[in-house]
């Protein structure tokens, strides 16, 4: 059961591996919880979940994988030896005493397989699950020692919203698994890009080695830097013709994300005006004002576009254009602000590049951009980032 | 081993059923969230909870693994060697042990804390993935070889400033702390200011979290601060009567906001819900 439930997470795009299920096989087997659901659930994401980002997609493959069900059926997740082996140690001798009556533990474990399989058949497609009948054997004994909580009473935790329901982490969800080979490679250009520019610094022991080599001669030693250097602000398109692309765009770059010292992301719709946002949960009532943008970070951040820049000429040309808002500024006047400020500036756009032609809005946002619009592509990707790592990159002219 | 709540601590099921699992698989226990959230008080009450020794190694920006190892103090042998000491002859006195080295010695198994993980260069944990796993390290001016007599109990924390390589956080469980809801907020208060009268208290949470509901702010308050702010109205004197009157800041508002800008945005949301009213 362990197995599926782990191929389910992974379906979910986790990036949970083999040793840490082992982790949670290894919990289970030294009792940390037992047949409580909700327990279960919080020792499954202590050891198989490794970032709050994340939470928000373990909580989707639970609710999948365990719905309806309130008792983790984790007689078949554990060897049965370890369930026979705890069993022993938490029955009393009275419970001992009517086990034998009833012909004994194997035939107990017996009688609960056999429960398990009928189950089985009446739940549609739940293959992993004691239901919620109550009607396991092991409840009908009523024992409820420490550790074991099989049957009714172990859903002690039964609250009227199950917390993976709640799906509280949803706003923290950045990133997953990309899932398309492209993706991948997009991704070790990212990575790459990330760790281009650093300086060299002094390595001092090693000056030191190579001095006293030299009989006291100065002899300096120097290495490249740890730290990567490339500062990066992306402002992202949501809402509209972008949700088709947004969420793999997203996760290309929230996979990067750990390689950058500096990689700050906000949110615009169609077209940048005065406000951006930081989350798009929050986006009515959290905003960054634009301006705020370009005081906050230095113009040493390459600033990244991704959006389709497919909308009415007018959200980019006219006050008041924007679809959403009525916007004092034209979008372009916003585009030129932040392109004078930062010099070093792409657009990136999930759009195929044979479509570009049939968009009036793509012409008007590639001039602006100074032709630095390019596909979400592989190559667009490598361009792209060759261009921000040029030195001498020129802002579109401010008219 | 069972961890719960104490007369000084406040402890979430989750929280204790990660630190027992933690603990019992010996496993470096990473907590993330909030600055407040309690995450350097976990591993303080812990090792009292379980009558051992507490190490803290206190990460900071130019903190490297090398030095929760050992650090060989040079310039101490170089003065001594100046000085004509017979110490110097020893490499081994001026190899300082450091908090691993602490940790993996001690006499019973200590609870080791490494505090603020993502201070540190991003390189930083990559550093200990060996450390932490065998437990072990080797002493090369000295060739001597430091094992653990036990596994220390290790709690990191993380005030998220950073993320953490992928293959240090695969060896560790991961728990994120939630900021509280008011009911164990009030638990917590309580803690701190047992006799505190429960209207006061009720209409004191209900700003807080009028406050930290506030988008743009700067500086959202924590428990810390909550705790705080509680003890100067209570010094202070303030009846829940006067907080609730309040329009306008908050009375001692500088406990909660300690930041300027905040300060303006909440007197001004004060002034427009004011006019709203009026
Ligand atoms: N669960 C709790 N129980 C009791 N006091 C708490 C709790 N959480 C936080 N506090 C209070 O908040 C203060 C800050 O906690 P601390 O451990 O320093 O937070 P963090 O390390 O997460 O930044 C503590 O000194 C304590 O007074
Ligand atoms: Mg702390």
């Amino acid at each position: 059961m362990l197995i599926e439930f782990f191929l389910c997470l992974r379906r979910h795009g986790l990036q949970t591996s083999i040793t840490e299920l082992l982790d949670l096989l290894k919990a289970l087997e030294q009792q940390v919880v037992f047949a409580d659901v909700e327990a279960f659930y919080y020792l499954a994401r202590l050891t198989l979940v490794k970032d709050e980002s994340q939470f928000d997609r373990f909580d989707r493959a639970f609710a999948e994988y365990f719905e309806g069900v309130e008792q983790v059926d984790l007689a078949s997740a554990i060897p049965e030896d370890w369930l026979r082996r705890s069993l022993q140690r938490q029955l009393s001798d009275e419970d001992k005493a009517k086990l034998q009556s009833m012909g004994g533990l194997d035939e107990l474990l017996n009688a609960f397989q056999e429960r398990l399989k009928e189950q089985q058949k009446r739940h549609a497609g739940g293959n992993k699950w004691i239901g919620t009948g109550g009607t396991s054997p092991f409840g009908a004994y009523g024992y409820h020692p420490e550790g074991i909580r099989i049957g009714q009473e172990g859903s002690n935790a039964r609250r009227a919203v199950k917390v993976w329901d709640k799906r509280e982490f949803r706003d923290l969800d950045t990133e997953g698994e990309l899932n398309n080979r492209t993706m991948q490679l997009a991704l070790r250009k990212l990575r790459k890009f990330a760790r281009t520019g650093s300086a060299e610094e002094l390595d001092l022991d090693e000056t030191i080695r190579a001095t006293s080599k030299k009989g006291g001669m100065l002899d300096l030693q120097w290495r490249p830097e740890r730290h990567n250097a490339v500062k990066v602000l992306l402002l992202f398109d949501v809402g509209g013709s972008m949700d088709d692309f947004i969420y793999e765009c997203q996760q290309l770059f929230a996979a990067a994300r750990s390689e950058f010292k500096h990689l700050e992301f906000y949110y615009f719709h169609n077209c940048v005006y005065e406000e951006v946002w930081a989350s798009n949960e929050r986006r009515f009532s959290a905003k960054t004002p634009t301006r705020e943008l370009i005081n906050r970070y230095g113009r040493d951040y390459k600033l990244i576009f991704v959006g389709d820049a497919t909308m009415g000429p007018y959200e980019i040309a006219y006050p008041g254009g924007s679809v959403e808002h009525w916007n004092e500024e034209p979008g372009a006047v916003w585009m030129q602000r932040l392109l004078a400020h930062f010099t070093s500036a792409v657009w990136l756009n999930p759009q195929p590049k044979e479509h570009w032609r049939w968009h009036h809005s793509i012409d008007m946002m590639q001039e602006l951009m100074g032709a630095r619009m390019y596909p979400l592509t592989l190559d667009g990707l490598s361009e792209a980032i060759r261009v921000l790592l040029k030195k001498s990159a020129t802002a579109a002219p401010v008219s | 081993m069972q961890f719960s709540s104490t007369s000084n601590y406040i402890v979430a099921d989750e929280l204790a059923l990660a630190v027992q699992a933690a603990v019992t698989l010996e496993k470096p226990l990473l907590l993330k969230g909030e600055p407040g959230t309690g995450k350097t008080r976990l591993a303080e009450e812990l090792a009292t909870s379980l009558g051992v020794p507490l190490l803290r190694w206190q990460i900071k920006s130019t903190s490297k693994a090398q030095q929760g190892l050992y650090e060989y103090d040079a310039v101490s042998r170089l003065r001594d060697s100046q000085l004509g000491s017979d110490k110097v002859h020893d490499i081994a006195n001026y190899i300082k042990p450091g908090k691993l080295w602490q940790a993996f010695t001690a006499p019973e198994r200590p609870v080791l804390l490494i505090d603020e993980i993502d201070k540190a260069d991003i390189e930083f944990p990559n550093d200990l993935l060996h450390e932490l796993d065998q437990m072990e390290f080797h002493v090369y001016e000295t060739g001597e070889q430091v094992s653990a007599k036990h596994r220390p109990i290790v709690v990191i924390t993380s005030n998220n400033e950073k993320e953490l390589p992928d293959a240090f956080l695969r060896r560790c469980f991961f728990h994120y702390i939630n900021f509280p809801d008011a009911e164990t907020l009030a638990k917590i208060v309580h803690v701190h200011h047992p006799d505190i009268q429960r209207d006061l208290l009720k209409t004191a949470l209900e700003v807080f979290f009028d406050v930290r509901k506030l988008p743009n702010l700067k500086k959202k308050p924590s428990t810390s601060e909550l705790i705080d702010w509680l003890k100067l109205l209570l010094v202070e004197d303030v009846s829940h009567k006067q907080l609730q009157a309040s329009d306008g800041l908050m009375p001692m508002f500088g406990a909660l906001l300690k930041n300027e800008q905040d300060v303006q945005l909440v007197e001004k949301l004060a002034f427009m819900s004011r006019r709203r009213e009026s």
